[in-house]
This record gives structure tokens, sequence and C-alpha cells, in this order.
């Protein structure tokens, strides 16, 4: 177990470096550095540019010196937790992204929770109880769930909670939770506005679940052990439980490593429809603006979160399965 | 008699020939097995000739405004007229508006007006223009004689433009830049996941690091980090390209590494080594003998990643990044009716998301089916 997790994570170190790189790159990417930006916007709001400090920032972002040098000195600051500035905010970027970070493992979290508690029961229905009502419904629904944009199915839920109940569904808190230490009222005013969000987010990767399950549990069912468990008198509930459904499981775990990605990217567009307090409409705010500092510090770390999502869903699995833990591909 | 069975025995016996049917034939009796599958592949084609007939299809020009028709509900079709006299005429017409001007929100509000009688003519009159870039035509399928009466059989924008003219010209768009999207990838993905599964080796493990890699990226942030810093000021075909290009930077590894495994799988087949001992050169084997034999999953695949192109399209474009405002595509529609507001003034204007529902649930079947036949003795 030890070696498998050390090999895991020597691969995730790469791989967020990889991350550094492209995000690096992105910040690259428009015409113009952002020292210039900055001086030109500094004087345009009537600010005195002080010669002294630009040659200070000039030498702590390494502006004008090769590519990899610039590089190089921004993965330092990272690593004193310094992301650069943001330009539109006039802040560091890092006090700008820690809150909104938190909203987004937030609800990405919770919907990967709802993903699960779903999609096992209906899952494990469909596939016992096959081409029943049941089945069908679970089959139409998954297809429309992976068919229907999330950002489509998120106007559309607006636009009905508008129509029924008067009210629009948006944000994550009332006003007056905004800024309020939990408690059990912001508990429950967040679940009144989170419950959208969530739902849209879950709905593809449930109904992708549903129906890795039941293809996976319905190859089971017909091999031989199934049936020594039930000839020995076991209650079905039990059979099933206890044999099928928790090898059928383990294929189902390692779904999280390409969910994840399509959840975080689901989440930026779905937090920009339902005005979310998320890293997604800052990102898309700071792209447009070309506050490109703040954009590659998200960018950075959304995919690192998705990393890391990714090797906890890894360790789960070695955990779960021995065949994996004991390196025997 | 005894001649009879005399000639019957002198007669040839006809030993009847084993039908074989061709691969083609055997894949095609297999999609058709496949119903939905079936579905599938005639409302895509439906879709695709609509993109292809646009400027014929659709009654108006997709930027022909009227701020005098802002948010102008949808007049339904009708075939059947009862005029005062009580006799009765058939002929499709749709109705005028009534509108009263709302002080309070300041703007107007529309009612259907089931007295004013707005006759449709098939094979409408229109300036002239060129259908699909080269064929002069100055009629369209339909419209209305008199071209100052309203006709918004799917409402109208804020701009008074008609939804229905726009929803054709956006199929076009839409659909194309899937199409392209794929071919594109579809070329890196051969070429890089050939190499890879062919020669194996070093370039392999790199190019399967580069795939995970790739995958394990949520791709909406990356896809909206590379649209941010396309220059403002390029053109319409400009920024299509390129966006077509961003699109398959990251789409191409799917088909890759559907390309490496029927290349892993193939390279250690009989025909192959056959060829090798030939001294068939690689370039031969793998154009005349690898390619063939799994073309067809190719393609299944191909199809399977068009939904995927169109759904990152339209994401893209209704977060703004995308295709920019002259360009007609379903995400650049959609993006009108991104506030509650208007969704609660218009929700007509949702109508596009419906048509990429149906369309990505028609190729997601329509593919199925393929990669169903692709393997028509499978199973």
């Amino acid at each position: 177990m030890l070696g498998f997790i050390t090999n895991r994570m020597i691969s995730m170190v790469f791989t967020i470096w990889a991350v550094s790189f492209i995000a690096f790159a992105i910040i690259q990417l428009p015409p113009g550095d952002y020292l210039t930006t900055y001086v030109a916007q500094l004087s345009a709001d009537g600010d005195r540019v002080d010669p002294a400090a630009i040659q200070a920032l000039r030498d702590q972002y390494g502006f004008g010196e090769p590519y990899l040098v610039q590089y190089w000195k921004w993965t330092v600051g990272l690593l004193h937790g310094d992301f650069g500035r943001s330009f539109e905010w006039k802040a560091p970027v890092s006090e700008l992204i820690w809150g909104r970070l938190g909203n987004s493992i937030l609800l990405e979290g919770l919907a990967v929770i709802v993903m699960w508690l779903v999609a096992l029961p209906i899952g494990i229905y469909a596939a016992v109880r096959k081409y029943s009502l049941g089945d069908y419904l679970a089959t139409i629904g998954g297809f429309l769930g992976l068919a229907i944009p999330n950002f489509f199915f998120a106007l559309i839920l607006m636009y009905l909670s508008f129509i029924w109940f008067g009210e629009t569904i948006g944000g994550l808190f009332s006003p007056e939770y905004q800024n309020a230490h939990w408690s059990f009222g912001r508990i429950v005013d967040f679940a009144s506005h989170a419950w959208a969000p969530i739902l849209v987010l879950s709905m593809a990767g449930t109904a992708e679940l549903i129906r890795i399950l039941r293809a996976n549990l319905l190859d089971e069912l017909k091999k031989p052990y199934v049936t020594t468990a039930r000839a020995k008198g076991l209650s079905e509930f039990r059979t099933i439980m206890k044999y099928p459904v928790r090898v059928a499981l383990n294929p189902l775990v390692s779904t999280i490593g390409w969910l994840l990605p399509a959840l975080v990217s689901s989440s930026v567009i779905v937090s920009v429809v339902l005005n979310l307090p998320t890293a997604g409409p800052l990102l898309l705010r700071s792209l447009t603006s070309q506050d490109m500092y703040l954009a590659g510090a998200i960018i950075l770390l959304l995919g690192i979160l998705t990393v890391i999502g990714t090797l906890i869903s890894d360790l789960l699995l070695a955990w779960i399965d021995p065949r994996i833990r004991f390196g025997s591909k | 008699m005894v001649s009879e069975t005399m000639t019957d025995i002198a007669a040839p016996a006809v030993i009847k020939k084993p039908v074989r049917e061709s691969q083609r034939a055997l894949m095609w009796r297999r999609f058709k097995q496949h119903k939905l599958a079936l579905v599938g592949l005639w409302i895509v084609a439906a879709f695709y000739l609509v993109a292809l007939l646009a400027e014929f299809l659709a009654p108006v020009e997709p930027g022909a405004y009227n701020p005098r028709y802002t948010y102008a509900p949808p007049q339904a079709i009708q075939f059947i007229s009862s005029n005062e006299d009580g006799s009765w005429a058939f002929g499709p017409y749709v109705n005028g508006y009534k509108s009263t001007i709302d002080k309070k929100a300041m703007r107007r509000t529309f009612a259907i007006d089931p007295e004013v009688k707005i006759p449709l003519q098939f094979f409408a009159p229109s300036e002239p223009y060129k259908l699909a870039g080269f064929i002069p035509l100055s009629v369209k399928l339909f419209g209305v004689s008199d071209p100052k009466t309203p006709l918004y059989i799917l409402g109208a924008d804020r701009l008074g433009r008609d939804l229905l003219s726009r929803l054709i010209h956006g199929t076009r768009i839409s659909l194309s830049i899937g199409l392209a999207g794929v071919t594109l990838s579809l070329f890196f993905g051969i070429i890089i996941g050939g190499f890879s599964g062919y020669y194996g080796g070093w370039f392999d493990s790199v190019v399967m690091r580069v795939i995970e890699f790739i995958r394990s990226m949520p791709t909406i942030p990356l896809w909206l980090g590379l649209a941010a810093a396309l220059p403002k000021d390029w053109s319409a075909i400009q920024t299509y390209f390129a966006i077509t290009v961003i699109l398959s930077l990251i789409g191409w590894t799917e088909l890759a590494r559907v390309v490496r495994g029927r290349f892993l799988s193939l390279r250690t087949e009989d025909f192959v080594t056959a060829a090798q001992l030939d001294g068939a050169s690689d370039w031969r084997i793998i154009t005349r003998h690898m390619v063939p034999s799994f073309m067809s999953h190719i393609i299944a695949a191909a199809t399977l990643a068009v939904p995927g192109m169109i759904l990152a399209e339209t994401a893209l474009s209704f977060l703004g990044l995308g295709l920019q405002a002259p360009i007609v595509s379903w995400g650049t529609l959609l993006q009108d009716a991104q506030n509650i507001r208007t969704l609660a003034t218009a929700p007509w204007l949702l109508t596009p998301g419906i048509c990429v529902v149906v369309i990505i649930l028609s190729l997601n079947f329509f593919g199925d089916g393929l990669r169903d036949a692709a393997d028509p003795h499978g199973r």
C-alpha cells in the first residue's frame, strides 16, 4: 500500500507541475504584459507611478526576461503563496480566490455525494429488475441526463422556479447570511439555495453512474457465486448487497477519475448561470478583462483540485480493492 | 412421365451458390436492428439538411431586425380560416399582433390578434442570395407576401429578429463546427495515435502520459483560457477556425486512444506480419492493410465525438468567449437567454437549447448504432 501511495504521489507531483506550466502559458497568451497594463491603469486612475516600485515589480516577476525565467519566478512565488496581483481588483490574487475556491469545493463535494446516493439505489434497482418500468425510466432519464447541457438545465430550472414559485434561484446565501459564521440558520439558508446547483451539477454524473453500475451489476448477477449464495438460503436482499454489488462497485469508484474533471468543468459554467460565489464566475470575469494572474491562478488551482480529487479516488479504490493495492494489473 | 424424370436427372443440379453479403451490407443490416440508431440517423440527416439549405429555409435574414417587435411571442401556423360570412378557406396563415405599451415596465406587450390574418406563401420571392454560397436563388421556402407584416413563428428576440431564421442559420454554424472540430481532432488523433500504436516504445509512453494528463484536466477552464487569448479584432471566419482549433486541441485525445488501441491489436495479426514479410513499406501496411480494417470503428468513434464538440462550442459561446456576435450559433443564441428577466418575458429564447438536446441524443444513438454495426459479426 505504501509503495502504491508513493508511486501515485510522485506522478501527482509531475501532473501538478504540468498544470502549472499550462496555467502559466495561458497567463502569457494575451499580447502585452501585466506590468504595462498595470502602469497604464495606474496612470489612467491619476495615481503617480513610482519608477522604483515598478522596477521592483519588474524584478519580482521577471518581466522582459526569457519565458522560463519568468515561469521560474512565478512558481517560486506560488510556493510562498504569492499568486501575483489582480490589477482589476487591485489586490493580491491569493486574497480573492480562497473563499470562492472553498465554495467550489463544497458544492462539488456535495454534488459527488448526491450522485452516489441517488445513483446507487437506482442503478441496483435497474439491474435487479431488468426491463421493468423502473429500469426503462432510469434508462431514459440517463440518456436525457447526459444529453441536456448543464447550463441549459440550470436555465430551465431558473425559469420554472420563477414561473411556479415566483422566486429567482441563484446565489448560495441570502444577503443576511453572506458573511455570517456557520450556524444552524446559515446551514438552512445554504440548503435552500444550494439544492439547485447541486441538482444541476450531479445530473450528468448520476446518469453516467447509473449506466455503469447497471451494466457492471448485470454482468455480476449472472455469475455462479450468486446462485450459490441463493442456494445456501441467503435472503435475496443480502445475496445481492453482500456479493455482486460489492464487486460491481469497484469499477465505479475508478470512474471518479474522469467524473471529477467533468464536474469541475460544469461547475464553472453552472456557477455563471446561477450566479454562485464560486471560482467559475471569477475566472470568466478575469478572462474577459484579461486579468491574467487571477485567471491563471484559478485555472491552476482548479487543475490541482481535480488532480487531488483523482488521487483520493485512486487511494479509495486501492483501499477497497486489494488487486490494485498489490499491483497486479 | 418417364422421359420427364429423365430430363430432370439429366439437367445439371443447381447448386445454390452461398449468398455472401458484402461487409457493407452486413453492417447496414446490423445497424437497422438498432431502431433508435435508425431514428437518430434520420434526425441527424434532417438537421444537416437544414444546415445545408439554411438560406432557403429561413424566411428572413438572420440579422434583419425590427425594434417594433421586441420580444414578440411565437405565432402558430394555422391552416383553416373561417371568414366573417361563415365560409371556410384553406391555406396556411399566421395571426398578427395587438401591441399595447406597458407604461410601467416601459415596454411593449404583445397579444395574438385573431382578427388579423397574414397569409403565408410557399416559394415566396425574396432578395437574391446564394444558396450554400454558390447557387443563386431569389426565392424562399415560405414567407409573407408583404415584407412589412410580421412573421415570427418561434418568436422574436430583443431586437425583434426572427428566432426561427436565426435558429436555422445557427444550425449551420453549430453543426459545422462540430464536424470541423471532429475532423481536425481525427487528423491529430490518427497521426499521433497511429504513430503511438504502430511503433510503440518511448513515444507511445510519452503520448499516453500526455493523453492521460489532458483527460484528467477540467476542459472548460482550459478552453476558456485559450479562447480568451484570441484577438478581439479577428474576423468572424478567423474566430470560427480558431475556436475549432481550440476545441480539437483537447478533443483529439479520445480519438487518438481509439486509433492507438486498434493499431496495437492489429499489429500482431497474421495479415500484417505477412505484409511485413512481403517487404511492404510501413506506409503501405498502414494505409492499405490496417486502416481499412478499422475504418468503421474510427467512424463510429468520430460520430460519438461530435456531440462533445457541439456542446463545447455551445458552452463557450454561451459564456461569451466562443463565437462572437455577428456569427449566429446555438450558443450565441442562448446567450440572449441568460438572465431571468429576459426568460420570464421571452421563454421561447430557450428553443436553441432544445435543438442541442435533440441533436445530441440523436448523434449518440446514431453513434451507438454505428459502433455496434462496425463489428457486424460480434455478439
